[in-house]
């Protein structure tokens, strides 16, 4: 590397860069323009351009012959979004169907990923390990393969006498046939119980279907999906708390041991405050990455047994692709957004308000300051304490 | 770890009298050889869990297919045989998949290392008007999930005619907001001293950049490098939406049909994971080869 040869003392630049004056910074503006001007195009065209674009369809009745933007294309208004939420017809239903999936998906992929992960990351951050560097690198192999190659892996290890079931055999215990299984794992435990559907679920319902449907749980079939999740993505939000686990300094520790505190009084009440950012950085990723699963389905079951490994990213491909129903597909790709922005926002809120401490809980109650205010309250204290970490929050 | 050694120390306690701190010293350092075997058991395990899969993945694509439905988890086979290989590599598309793999991810790597480096460091060195409206738009451009992109892509490279062509399935995947994150965050990590030292020296931005400011940050370039080949290489979707050619099917592509039975009669598990370890081999090399690289990609990436 040059750097060490070509060092300058720092004040010197200064004086030529002044006399120049006007024309340096009339250069360096125009040369400005032109680095970020390719960023700018791709973009713009590939990302603004196209949600522009979609926002239209979405509310057209474009069916994908033709340019999207002709004359013959017809303005619709919210028709598309209606027949999503209170059409009543199929496609209220298979978006219900598909919400009612992905939901259960991000409620036990995302808590169950961001404990292994921090569990994996504490395990393999002990001062005295030996083959540290193989157990990271084990653990996050599975993050850098596609999900592709994993899908077929996990489609071979679940099949009727795959590995799996082999293994539950050992056990013996008689494994499902995971991928063809539709049966809701809430119905399963509760029929075992010998608790049948209550009128009271399957009378009433939500964006299309009955209640009873909606607390069915994931598919047995869902299960490998969302195992396959935590597989594959622990790795990853294991790096993250590896990092911010190094930025905890030593001595902060050593001074809880100091005052007696147990590995456990330990971790629980200065590591993980400590890693709040972080986790807060990984429960954000997951809610993100978790409602956008497509590759896995398509690669594997196409939404089925029976529709219950449908998720709305890949019915939205499948009602514009297949279907010729572009402007239904755009608007599940719209509320899908939606949602993900909401829940985003929602996390952020009810995580900050946690962290506020008692104290300037009351401040904010007795201020006009609302929301706003506990949240820059409640985050500034951690922003400081663990600085380097921060930064991947406030990127996303 | 010193403690430990002391562990077996027991024994030389008892001619003292019985002395509480050492006693809880002894009782600590035991409870703590405990907890690290615990620890390695705990660790081989999940190791076990997380590697296993993929011997599998090995040893099942040169079994016959009847082996491999017979004896899933076996880790050799107990005949060998490279059917499976000789399948794809010589009555199928899959070399052309692979190419159209290598051209793409090649492509994408080169073309996302300058743009991203380019405009890294214009937001993190070069004065110009408009430069705080360009990074607040592009914070808001990474809020936009991928998958709801996929249809919206679809509509402007169809728009643009180049549907079913190496640039439709290029060009939109060099737009990537996180990689010029890193790179603006790596620039402004480095002394300034040294790119004015250039500019005294008469060097123009671009020259500035060219010569002085891109050899220096070849750490976060590696970085890029690999995101960009694991990202491309790894991506299905976008080509789904972008091509429906044959000739321009990639690896993930044509083994996602080939899964879902495009290529098979029956299970024909041996010749799946055969193409699913083909082609997880360039990561892995990546991977292995930039090991120490990618385990500090977070670390470096967090850096303010």
């Amino acid at each position: 590397m040059t750097s060490p040869d070509v060092f300058v003392p720092a004040s010197l630049p200064t004086v030529p860069r002044r006399r120049r004056g006007g024309g340096v910074r009339g250069r360096e503006a125009a040369a400005g323009w032109l680095f970020v001007a390719p960023m700018l195009v791709i973009l713009g065209l590939f990302l603004v351009v196209p949600v522009l674009m979609a926002a239209w369809v979405s509310v057209s009745d474009w069916n994908g012959r033709g340019s999207p933007l002709s004359s013959s294309v017809g303005f619709v208004g919210a028709e598309n979004y209606r027949d999503l939420v209170a059409g009543g017809g199929l496609a209220t239903q298979d978006f219900g169907i598909s919400l009612r999936n992905n939901a259960w998906y991000v409620f036990l992929v995302v808590p169950i990923q961001t404990a292994l992960s921090l569990f994996l990351a504490v395990m393999v951050s002990r001062k005295v390990l030996r083959g540290r560097g193989f157990f990271r690198t084990a653990f996050y192999f599975p993050s850098v393969t596609s999900s592709v190659a994993i899908t077929v892996l996990f489609l071979f290890l679940f099949s009727a006498s795959g590995a799996v079931n082999r293994l539950l055999e050992a056990l013996s215990v008689n494994g499902p046939n995971w991928l063809a299984d539709p049966r809701g794992v809430v119905h399963v435990v509760l029929g075992a119980l010998g608790v049948d559907a209550p009128a009271v679920l399957t009378g009433n319902g939500f964006v299309g279907i009955p209640w009873w449907q909606w607390v069915a749980g994931p598919s047995v079939a869902m299960c490998v999906f969302i195992t396959m999740a935590v597989f594959t993505t622990s790795g990853t939000f294991m790096l993250l708390f590896i990092a911010a686990l190094q930025a905890i300094a030593g001595d902060v520790e050593e001074a809880a041991t100091m005052d007696g505190a147990t590995s456990w009084q330990r971790f629980w009440h200065v590591t993980l405050p400590m890693l709040r950012p972080t986790l807060f950085t990984v429960i954000t990723l997951g809610l993100i990455g978790t409602w956008q699963v497509f590759d896995q389905i398509y690669t594997g079951t196409q939404g089925g047994p029976t529709k219950t490994t449908l998720t709305p990213a890949y019915l939205s491909y499948q009602a514009s692709f297949e279907s010729q129903q572009w402007g239904r597909g755009a608007a599940i790709a719209f509320v899908l957004f939606a949602i993900i922005v909401v829940l985003t926002l929602l996390q952020r809120l009810i995580l900050r308000e946690r962290d506020t401490p008692p104290r300037r809980r009351r401040d904010v109650l007795v201020g006009v300051a609302g929301a706003g205010g506990a949240r820059g309250a409640g985050g500034a204290p951690d922003a400081g304490a663990v600085a380097p970490t921060t930064g991947t929050e406030d990127r996303r | 770890m010193s403690t430990t050694t002391t562990a077996p120390g027991s024994s030389q306690a008892p001619p003292r009298p019985p002395d509480r701190p050492r006693d809880r010293a002894d009782r600590s350092a035991r409870r703590r050889t405990l907890g690290t075997a615990f620890v390695y058991a705990v660790l081989a395990v999940v190791a076990l869990i997380y590697v296993y899969p993929f011997l599998i993945t090995v040893a099942t694509s040169f079994k016959s297919d009847a082996e491999a439905v017979a004896s899933p988890l076996s880790l050799v086979p107990a005949t060998w045989t490279t059917a499976a290989y000789e399948r794809l590599f010589v009555r199928s598309d899959f070399p052309l998949w692979f190419q159209n793999s290598a051209i793409i991810t090649v492509s994408v790597t080169i073309g996302r290392v300058l743009i991203n480096s380019m405009a890294g460091y214009a937001l993190a060195r070069l004065q110009f008007r408009g430069r705080t409206v360009i990074f607040a738009g592009l914070v808001a451009v990474m809020a936009v999930p991928s998958v709801v992109l996929l249809i919206p892509k679809f509509l402007v490279v169809n728009q643009l005619g180049i549907y079913d062509s190496y640039a439709g399935m290029i060009v939109p995947l060099l737009a990537d907001a996180a990689g010029i994150f890193i790179m603006k965050n790596f620039f402004e990590s480095i002394p300034r001293s040294v790119e004015e030292a250039a500019r005294i020296d008469g060097a123009g931005p671009f020259r500035t950049y060219w010569s002085v400011v891109l050899p220096m940050a070849r750490p976060a370039l590696m970085t890029l490098v690999i995101l960009s080949f694991q990202g491309s290489w790894n991506e299905l979707a976008h080509f789904i939406v972008a091509s429906q050619d044959p000739e321009l099917r990639t690896l993930t592509k044509g083994v996602a049909q080939l899964a879902s039975g495009a290529l098979s009669q029956g299970s024909q598990y041996p010749l799946k994971l055969a193409a699913a370890a083909i082609m997880t081999i360039p990561v892995v090399v990546v991977f292995l080869v930039f090991q120490r690289r990618i385990m500090n990609v977070t670390t470096g990436a967090v850096k303010e």
